[in-house]
């Protein structure tokens, strides 16, 4: 399969701590990708170098043949490579549905839609509806109609999970990182998020990278593992496989052979 | 969702009929309402954002200064071109400034903003050409090539600031609903999501703060034909917290708001000043405290009118 995103050589150092160390991935297009570890392990200055938050010391990300190692969050995400966060970012004083209308105002400004000339209500790209009624689309596919007019400071943690996943797909983005999309949420609800997640994300072939420490979840929903310890990749192979190797026993799952 | 452009059309209206029987203190009152007013709108714009300039005196002595040297050195009093002109170079100084400003938030930005309106008022103590601190006059209004009787010069100015002031205000409620207006609360919340939804925070706060001074400067210029005179307390720091006292007074909650508050203010500052000439900051301080403590979301607030 097509590569879609390519990391070579990754290294970053916070002072004496390598968060990575010669990170290599070559992530496959339509392909969905968990990514394990102890904490401190790497994964999510690896997204975060991926997102353009953090720059890479040294090596090189390309993105569908482009190099974007050094290019600016906003950059990255107009190219199509979104994120959600560990702990949610939304905007706390708007209501779900506002937060959702904040985010197809960026993407109507980005395409040079809506702006202070325009007339009714221009379509957004990808949707090719009013901006009103794409919000109400991605709400109800990641069930979050019922939250429209809840304020999004006082929503439950899934919830606010959920909404900050749904704010990543606006843009429809080609890859969607998904920083623990399931911490703070009960055990329960686990799988039910997860497979709402991708389900509302899969339909639209994007590819997915997720950090997950929860091994069951990662054994149902990822197709691929990259497993992170101490700044390094020890282990790129199918979850079965992955989840079966005597380091990543060691040093992630906790379990020893 | 159309009443706010309504309700401006009736307030343009009333004024304009109204204006020929009002007393000349009355006139003045309202022109220099719609001058604070104007100031008061670009600072709501800036605060939707959760940004709060200390220093728009900067852009209104800027206005006011360029209208008074089109006078001074070039013999023109029209307002129009006055108040065109304090735009215009409150717009330039504040594109520049910008590059700066719209890096900082909190209490940086509102004490760099502050910071730079006194470097202004520094600069125009000592420069002599401009008249020192006494300032100078600024030539009897004119409009479109006409010169008001001493009667109606009043009103001429006061109906030009109304249609100004009421085209500013349709201007930024129409900004308000685009995308870029409508990322103010969000850049407040959370301009990391900002960011990864692929929008500059910074760019927004940098056009907004652009608008906030060119209404500034227009605004400068208006008060400065309508007192007829200028000097550089324009842009002391007490004068950029009467435009924030205005602006909280006010509001958020929509474009009328900003002038309702500044034509209080005024009724507020000139009853206290009548009352009692030299305690008259006290009124206006109890005025404040009972704003905050009764009315935290502005004149308009309570009654959810957005």
């Amino acid at each position: 399969m097509a590569v879609i995103l390519n990391a070579r050589g990754l290294c970053k150092s916070f002072g004496a701590v390598s968060a990575a160390a010669e990170v290599n991935a070559a992530i496959e297009r339509d392909s969905v990708v968990g990514l394990i570890g102890t904490n401190g392990a790497g994964k999510t200055t690896f997204i975060n170098m991926i997102t353009g938050y953090l720059k890479p010391d040294r090596g090189t990300i390309e993105f569908e043949g482009r190099d974007i190692t050094l290019l600016e969050p906003r950059e990255i995400t107009r190219l199509g490579i979104c994120r959600s966060f560990q702990i949610p970012q939304l905007y706390g004083s708007l209501s779900v549905f506002d937060n959702m209308m904040v985010a197809f105002g960026v993407v109507l400004a980005n395409a040079h839609r809506g702006g202070f000339f325009s007339r009714g209500h221009p379509l957004v790209p990808g949707f090719e509806v009013p901006a009103e009624e794409a919000a109400e689309r991605l709400l109800e596919r990641f069930g979050l109609a019922e939250y429209r007019d809840r304020n999004a400071q006082v929503l439950p943690g899934g919830v606010r999970k959920l909404l900050d996943i749904a704010l990543a797909m606006v843009a429809r983005p080609r890859i969607l990182l998904l920083d623990e999309p399931t911490s703070g949420v009960s055990a329960a609800e686990k799988f039910g998020i997860m497979q709402m997640v991708l389900d509302g994300v899969r339909a639209e072939g994007v590819t997915v990278l997720f950090v997950e420490h929860d091994m069951e979840v990662v054994g149902r929903f990822a197709q691929r593992v990259l497993a992170f310890y101490d700044g390094r990749i020890i282990a790129d192979a199918a979850p079965q496989v992955a989840l079966a190797d005597p380091e990543v026993k060691r040093y992630v799952v906790g379990r020893h052979a | 969702m159309k009443r706010t452009p309504l309700a401006l059309a009736a307030i343009l209206v009333v004024v304009l009929a109204a204006g020929p029987w009002l007393p000349q203190w009355a006139m003045f009152i309202v022109t220099v309402a719609f001058a604070r007013g104007l100031v008061a709108l670009g600072l709501m714009l800036l605060l939707r954002a959760g940004l709060v300039s200390f220093g728009q005196a900067l852009y209104f002595c800027l206005g006011a200064y360029a209208a008074g040297a089109l006078g001074r050195f070039l013999g023109v009093s029209d307002i129009v071109l006055e108040m065109l002109a304090g735009g215009a170079v409150a717009a330039l100084a504040a594109f520049v400034l910008g590059f700066l400003l719209a890096r900082y938030r909190g209490i940086f930005f509102g004490l760099l903003s502050l910071a730079l309106s006194m470097i202004l008022y520094g600069l125009l103590v000592k420069n002599e050409a401009l008249g020192s601190t006494d300032g100078f006059n600024i030539l009897r209004s004119t409009l479109f090539g006409i010169r008001p009787s001493a009667d109606w010069v009043r009103y001429a100015v006061m109906a030009t600031a109304a249609v100004v002031a009421v085209g500013a205000a349709l201007v930024v409620d129409r900004y308000l609903q685009t995308p870029l207006g409508r990322l103010a609360p969000a850049i407040k919340d959370n301009e990391i999501r900002v960011e990864y939804m692929g929008a500059s925070a910074r760019y927004a706060v940098h056009v907004k703060y652009v608008i906030a001074a060119a209404l500034a400067g227009i605004g400068g210029a208006l008060a400065a034909t309508t007192v007829g005179h200028i000097d550089p307390d324009m842009a002391y720091w007490t004068t950029s917290g009467e435009f924030i006292f205005i602006a909280i007074l006010g509001g958020t909650s929509n474009v009328i708001a900003p002038f309702a508050a500044a034509l209080l203010y005024g009724l507020i500052h000139t009853t206290a000043y009548d009352l009692s000439p030299n305690t008259w900051q006290m009124s206006l301080g109890i005025a404040l405290l009972l704003l905050i403590v009764f009315l935290p979301q502005g004149l308009f607030g309570r009654f959810g009118w957005r």
